[in-house]
């Protein structure tokens, strides 16, 4: 089983938050884009996705939020790109799930896994989700 | 005054949140209860005596009002759901009628959203031009700017006493004189300076004020539209229903109350009104110039303690209101927000409800400190010493 412990998991949000994965808009036409953001918050992300041939083969984002959406989101990004449409869709929803406190797949999320304490902090579950379910929109907007 | 007045307090909490909304005291609480328990009616509509007693209990609150605001009239006095609700009704009910297209309004860009989207709207539906005066470097209104920024085509000047996040107390007085002279009329939007700072309506000449009775520890729901009597009688009224109307026989053959009861359709907030009065009289107990006093010395002392940090951000130093706005470097203010809140501190994060005013401060969010009389030295300490941290970041993640 895939265990992280306290230090490692704050060393891979720090990291991740520090120097987020793939930042920065492309503005390329064969992405789709979309925005998501949490309005009970100041979380925003512009959000662009590349598929082809049902593989995800990029993601960027840009925008301002917390360390820990900017950080999942990062590692969300890391996670996804390469995966079909059908695995990431899956591994969202395991992801889901254990933000939600529900049963999941703990061998489908590795990193992932640094916020699986976040249900601790109700106010943060929005934070670690938004990037996620952002990336999710777009993908099923490409059906 | 007394931190046992306040059952929030006896929690271990440090409440920072007051520009939000303020604590409630017991008394405005059993004011509350009491209406319900105890002579629990509709005002206005019996013939027997707990009506009788809702009714007097609601009208002597639109007296405390009017003597707390030196209002001319108790008539000028309209009960609303909040600051917000009254800046709607002076907008959509006063200006849309009495604005031409082209006409300009005087806004500044740390205004709340309550006074720029009602405005922004009015210039989408009719054609009128929202303008900004602009701010110093300090983000602050001087009459100078104002001044400068009045032009043929201005009709009204709508801004802060107080702003929310910068918290500089606007020269309402000279701006008002000044506006007065040129035939333009100013609504003072009052939500964070009435309860923190004398406001006599007459003295200021303020032409309307919208204030609510939440942030100064009165309910929720409540609020209040202060007009001169002229200007509040032709305000049309956004809504028509019971309490308000004399006679209704056909379209054509209508008869509306008086003010301020053509302003007030349907069942108001009775019990929050009445706890609203309780909020006054706790007020005029201490004293508000005592408040403003408080405050501001806590305010140097919680600014002199900030300043002995080496990470830290204040945007507004030398200010008069209550609010404190800052970044620690390198971390998101809410991030911040939440790491304090592990503390039980409370503050608030983000942009306040001011957004147009990231064009000033070139930041979008900020953590604001907001304080009351009941906060303490002992509150500042603890929040200080909080923030002398170089882990705040790494401790705001909770893994």
């Amino acid at each position: 089983m895939f265990k992280l412990d306290s230090n490692l998991k704050r060393t891979l949000i720090l990291g991740n938050y520090e120097k987020p994965f793939h930042k920065g808009l492309l503005k390329d036409k064969t992405y789709i884009s979309g925005n998501k953001n949490n309005s009970s918050c100041i979380d925003n992300f512009d959000i662009e996705l590349k598929i082809e041939d049902g593989i995800i083969k990029d993601i960027r984002f840009d925008g301002e939020a917390c360390a820990i959406a900017t950080s999942s989101m990062s590692i969300s990004i890391g996670k996804l790109i390469g995966k079909t449409k059908e695995e990431a869709l899956n591994i969202i929803e395991n992801y889901e799930k254990m933000i939600n406190e529900e049963k999941y797949d703990e061998t489908l999320l590795e990193e992932l896994m640094a916020y699986e304490d976040i249900y601790k902090q109700p106010a943060r579950k929005k934070c670690a989700t938004l990037g996620i379910l952002g990336i999710k929109d777009l993908i099923n907007k490409s059906k | 005054m007394n931190r046992n007045d306040f059952p929030m307090l006896m929690q271990d909490i440090v409440y920072f949140d007051n520009g939000a909304t303020t604590l409630k005291p017991n008394s405005v609480i059993e004011g509350i209860c009491d209406y319900y328990s105890n002579y629990s009616s509709n005002a206005h509509r019996g013939d027997y005596k707990l009506s009788l007693k809702a009714s007097k209990e609601y009208e002597s609150v639109r007296e405390k009002v009017k003597e707390f605001i030196n209002a001319k009239d108790k008539d000028e006095i309209v009960f609303t759901s909040g600051a917000t609700e009254s800046l709607n009704m002076i907008i959509n009910g006063y200006f849309k009628y009495n604005l031409n297209k082209e006409d300009e309004v005087l806004i500044t860009k740390s205004e709340h959203a309550s006074n720029i989207l009602p405005w922004y709207e009015l210039e989408n539906e009719m054609g009128i031009k929202v303008k900004y005066i602009p701010l110093t470097e300090n983000h602050t209104v001087t009459l100078d700017n104002v001044k400068n920024s009045i032009t043929d085509k201005t009709k009204v000047i709508s801004i802060a006493h107080v702003t929310n996040v910068i918290g500089d107390l606007r020269p309402i007085k000279e701006i008002i004189k000044y506006a007065h002279k040129k035939g333009i009329l100013v609504v003072i939007d009052g939500a964070q300076s009435v309860g923190h700072t004398k406001i006599d309506v007459q003295n200021l000449d303020i032409d309307f004020l919208a204030f609510s009775a939440h942030k100064m520890l009165g309910p929720t729901g409540v609020g209040v539209l202060y007009g001169k009597y002229d200007l509040l009688d032709k305000l049309k009224p956004f809504k028509y229903g019971g309490g308000m109307n004399i006679s209704f026989i056909s379209p054509k053959e209508i008869e509306y109350k008086e003010l301020p009861y053509k302003l007030e359709a349907g069942t108001q907030n009775i019990a929050g009104v009445i706890g609203f009065g309780k909020a006054i009289d706790y007020i005029n107990n201490i004293g508000i110039d005592n408040i403003e006093e408080y405050c501001l010395e806590l305010r140097k002392y919680i600014i002199n303690g900030l300043k002995k940090l080496k990470n830290i951000n204040v945007y507004n130093e030398n200010v008069e209101g209550s609010t404190i706005a800052f970044n620690i470097d390198n971390v998101f203010a809410q991030d911040t927000a939440i790491y304090l809140d592990k503390y039980n501190i409370c503050v608030r994060s983000g942009s306040h409800c001011a957004k147009k005013l990231e064009d000033e401060l070139g930041i979008k969010n900020t953590c604001r400190i907001s304080i009351y009389f009941y906060n303490t030295k002992e509150d500042a300490d603890r929040l200080i010493e909080a923030l002398d941290n170089d882990k705040i970041l790494e401790e705001s993640l909770g893994v």
